[in-house]
């Protein structure tokens, strides 16, 4: 019995070390790749831009509270507040609040602005790799 | 295990706070069809009961799940799995489990173009769920991993043959296991670990 065989929709050459390239160059790239808005060259996001404000937030953003609650916190805020009194990440928020990820992200925003909330942004895939951060990974995973 | 004066509050057991000296935090997504052991895998490595995050789809997203009599085919609601295991003081692994289909992955910012890698869990009686899946992450360019999650009915395929089947890359690593163990499952996260290494050692991860 052989297994079912997966076609691929576009057969790709294996990625190589990327030159500079010219912006005509990168249009013809995206305008190669087909299907709408895919955009070649957006291979991770970058979460938190450092000024907090319009900060991306990711699922794993760890959130801390930079004070206990004012008086003026809507009952939400004030559960996110004490909630995460310890780093606490976007996506535990919403698992314990029992929000969507878009309400919590809604929310945070305001607690971000507010300066109530610190966000920790994570570390995402680089275009150039961290190997020690692979390894710190690798050797956390060993100890299991 | 609740704040002062907060009592019907739900949050972390003492036990689950996160030390102040957590500063980042990284990712792995483990995707597969429905009933394939994503949740399973999260589970028995995880330090944390598995939680769920959830977020709500419209309209337009509903009607077009070609799932085995998935219950998600009526809902609004699509919820993801996940865990957490502590690397260092300072930095934090999430573990999360998805569904393969492309509609899911707008739902949640970078659940994807963000992670370190990504684990693709197959059953091998149904191979086929996992093809679409595998041609999102090669066109992300999302280092991934096979690991085929032995169910004691499952057709047995030699690796090279599942290899061929799948297309895949000699370099891609392809693994057997069985995520009820924690063992097995730590596996095949060292495995994603040793193939993202080589690939940063290499220069090829894009």
């Amino acid at each position: 019995m052989t297994p079912p065989r997966r076609t691929r929709r576009r057969p790709q050459p294996p990625p190589a070390p990327q030159p500079p390239r010219s912006p005509s160059a990168q249009a013809a790239e995206a305008a190669e790749a087909k299907g709408p808005g895919d955009n070649p060259e957006r291979l991770y996001s970058v979460a938190g831009s450092g000024d907090g404000a319009r900060a991306e937030l990711d699922l794993v953003t760890l959130i801390v509270a930079r004070s206990a609650p004012p008086v003026s916190a809507t009952p939400e805020q004030a559960a996110v507040l004490r909630l995460c009194k310890a780093p606490l990440s976007v996506a535990e928020l919403s698992a314990y609040l029992r929000l969507p990820f878009s309400t919590m992200t809604v929310l945070l925003t305001e607690l971000i602005t507010a300066e109530l909330v610190q966000a920790r942004a994570p570390i995402v895939r680089q275009a150039l790799p961290d190997r020690s951060l692979l390894e710190a990974v690798m050797h956390g995973l060993q100890r299991l | 295990m609740d704040f002062k004066g907060s009592d019907t509050l739900p949050g972390p057991r003492t036990e689950d706070h996160l030390p102040h000296t957590a500063q980042a935090a990284v990712k792995i997504v483990i995707v597969g069809g429905f009933g394939v052991g994503k949740t399973t895998m999260v589970g028995s490595v995880s330090e944390i009961r598995p939680l769920t995050t959830e977020e709500t789809m419209t309209q337009a997203g509903i009607g077009v799940d070609d799932d085995y009599g998935s219950e998600s085919k009526t809902a609004t609601t699509v919820a993801m799995d996940f865990g957490r295991i502590s690397i260092t003081e300072k930095l934090v692994l999430y573990l999360f489990g998805t569904p393969g289909q492309e509609r899911f992955w707008f739902l949640w910012n970078g659940l994807f173009e963000g992670a370190l890698g990504a684990v693709v869990l197959v059953d091998t009686r149904r191979l086929e769920v996992s093809f679409d899946v595998m041609g999102r992450l090669e066109e992300g360019g999302v280092p991934f991993v096979v690991a085929v999650n032995s169910f004691p009915d499952a057709p047995r395929y030699p690796v090279e043959e599942l290899r061929t089947a799948l297309d895949l890359s000699p370099d891609v690593p392809i693994i057997d296991c069985d995520v009820r163990r924690r063992a097995s499952s730590k596996d095949v996260l060292m495995t994603l670990m040793g193939f993202l290494h080589s690939l940063a050692m290499s220069g090829a991860l894009t």
